[in-house]
């Protein structure tokens, strides 16, 4: 299906609008509703939609309340904004690199974030020591690898290379904490390491989410400079575009969202990686879809958490192993469709 | 004083030093060319006037006005730039890469006015590319696809537009075909400056002739008037006769056989 923009125009105001993206927005959305509603009202003790309703307004039985309000939903909430986080993170940096690889959990930010969280896990932090450490942690690896790839300007593919590097040294200094430390401590700090939402209460929900409120915006802003300037800095700069500068925004924004969902979640594997692709696809845009990746990743992240928390029940899986095979596998089937 | 200038220009990449001390005028409403050996100076000097490397020393000037002191998006109204080399993002459509080139015209509550579509229509009927409108840019030809990036760079609809070698990487049709392209914007009224390389084609097309050497302006003028023995000699190393283009009676460069003046 290939339909060209519309314009909706009112007086001085217009907007172009992709149909499809539009749909597609749309379509997630409704996905996101639908997972969300599964994940509220089923599991263990199972609450009726009319109850799950009651609770969250706060008219429900004492029961359905502690289950709703205090248990599924605040990890249902950090779901929702850590995959947004990760999705929108990895839709930056894909575009800034243009190269799929340019994710942030290929190029060193969430290693250094789970380097700082276990350095903190070790260490015997409390889980806000361990959410500030992986979001320092995130931070510090990228201004190393933004520093050492930096020379007249950060090109996208020095970008990589160099954040590859980090990763890897990243990589070695995680499994040299995890051998070194107490068998409570490395068993702690596996666990965060696979990245989960199990446990997770308002306190690990409300600060992704206000960080999301706040950096979301700024990527709305960041989205049009963006996806010029993917066709080159000359290009972008040629249409007026100050390319250094958004270029400095976007890695600060992409940096605290992938810093902030790590966090709270630990470093979940793969969502910044798929959520963008699998949204290009899906829009059939030219390049990189910020909102379409975003609500691509929230859908991705709380669909694979529903199913790790349901799959083999009772028992539990941590969300990184199913988001690894859920996006895997799709991204690598829709690979495998388009260069047939 | 023509709208764009460069004075007293240092221009450096990083400690290599391209270009020192600098002047240079663009003729308004010319088609000016610049032509050079590899490694002249003369893409970076384009490049500076296009405001994307910023000179060490010495300043450009449009209307006047230090550019880099302008608002960017308001020289992108008034300058555009068909770079050497640009990517085509993934996926991408003719029509909505064209589109592309509006962006110094809109705002965040204007995308996609009126004149946008008008200018669109017009830059992509232009260049021939109507038709593609709603092909993959990826999958067009390399003459096709040049041709789309210069409906990009016209649908910005600035009154002055710089090309960094637009025909490198085409065959002597596509050639042809963009620079008759150039010579209509350029009767329409645009001023134009390109890099180019093949000297018969910038005698042939230019109005206003820029050669350099070493990073500096060794000649420049009218092509009938600066293209000479003497000079293909004392720039480019070659013996060569000039005659009159017999198409257009403009100089045409007939390199020597088989001796060689000097060797590189």
């Amino acid at each position: 299906m290939s339909l060209s923009p519309i314009a909706l125009r009112v007086g001085p105001w217009s907007l172009r609008l992709a149909p499809r993206g539009l749909l597609v927005c749309l379509g997630l959305l409704a996905t996101g509703f639908a997972v969300s509603v599964l994940a509220l009202s089923t599991g263990e003790v199972a609450v009726p939609v009319p109850d799950v309703v009651a609770a969250i307004f706060g008219r429900g039985s004492p029961m359905a309340e502690l289950i709703v309000a205090e248990l599924r939903a605040p990890r249902l909430v950090t779901g929702l904004a850590v995959g947004a986080a990760f999705g929108l993170s990895g839709a930056i940096f894909q575009s800034l690199t243009r190269n799929p690889l340019g994710s942030p959990d290929f190029i060193g930010f969430t290693a250094g974030a789970s380097t700082g969280g276990i350095l903190a896990v070790v260490l015997g932090g409390t889980a806000w020591q361990i959410a500030g450490g992986s979001l320092l942690g995130c931070v510090l690896s990228a201004a190393l690898v933004y520093g050492v790839a930096h020379r007249r300007g950060v090109s996208g593919y020095r970008l990589v290379l160099v954040g590859v590097g980090a990763h890897a040294l990243l990589l070695a200094v995680d499994s040299y904490l995890l051998t070194s430390a107490n068998l409570h401590d490395a068993a702690n700090a596996g666990a965060w390491l696979t990245g989960s939402l199990s446990g997770r209460g308002w306190d690990h929900a409300v600060p992704v989410a206000l960080a999301l409120a706040v950096l979301a915006p700024l990527c709305a802003g960041l989205s049009r400079p963006l996806r010029m300037m993917e066709t080159g800095d000359d290009a972008a700069g040629a249409v007026g575009i100050r390319v250094e500068r958004v270029r400095a925004a976007a890695v600060a924004a992409g940096v605290l969202l992938c810093g902030v969902a790590t966090a709270a979640a630990g470093p979940v594997m793969f969502v910044a990686l798929a959520a963008p692709q699998l949204a290009r696809r899906l829009t059939r845009a030219g390049g990189v879809a910020l909102t379409a990746s975003a609500l691509t990743g929230a859908v991705l992240l709380t669909a694979a958490d529903l199913l790790a928390q349901r799959l083999i029940a009772p028992a539990q899986l941590p969300v990184g192993v199913v988001t690894a095979a859920l996006g895997g596998v799709y991204l690598a089937l829709l690979l495998g469709r388009e260069h047939r | 004083m023509p709208r764009l200038t460069g004075s007293g220009l240092t221009l450096a990449y990083d400690d290599r030093v391209i270009a020192t001390d600098l002047d240079v005028s663009v003729p308004d409403g010319s088609f000016t060319v610049i032509v050079g050996p590899n490694a002249c100076g003369k893409s970076t000097l384009l490049r500076a006037l296009a405001r994307m490397l910023r000179p060490r020393a010495g300043a450009v000037h449009l209307d006047g006005a230090v550019i880099t002191s302008l608002p960017s998006k308001e020289v992108a109204r008034r300058l555009g730039l068909l770079p050497q080399t640009s990517i085509v993002p993934d996926g991408i459509t003719v029509a909505d890469l064209v589109a592309r080139g509006r962006y110094p015209h809109q705002r965040l509550m204007r995308q996609w006015s009126r004149a946008d579509e008008a200018a669109v229509a017009a830059a992509m009927a232009a260049t021939d590319v109507t038709e593609l409108a709603d092909r993959i840019v990826d999958e067009l030809s390399g003459g096709q696809r040049q041709r789309v990036w210069l409906a990009m760079a016209l649908a910005q609809e600035t009154p002055i537009l710089l090309l960094d070698e637009p025909t490198t990487f085409l065959d002597i049709a596509h050639q042809i075909e963009v620079l008759d392209l150039c010579a209509d914007l350029h009767e329409q009224g645009r001023t134009l400056v390109a890099v180019l390389h093949d000297l018969n084609q910038a005698c042939r097309y230019a109005t206003h002739l820029i050669v350099m050497r070493d990073g500096r302006i060794v000649a420049e003028g009218e092509p009938g008037s600066v293209m000479t023995p003497e000079l293909v000699r004392e720039v480019f190393g070659v013996r060569c006769e000039i005659i009159a283009d017999p198409q257009t009676g403009t100089p045409l460069v007939v390199p020597g056989a088989r001796r060689r003046v000097s060797r590189v």
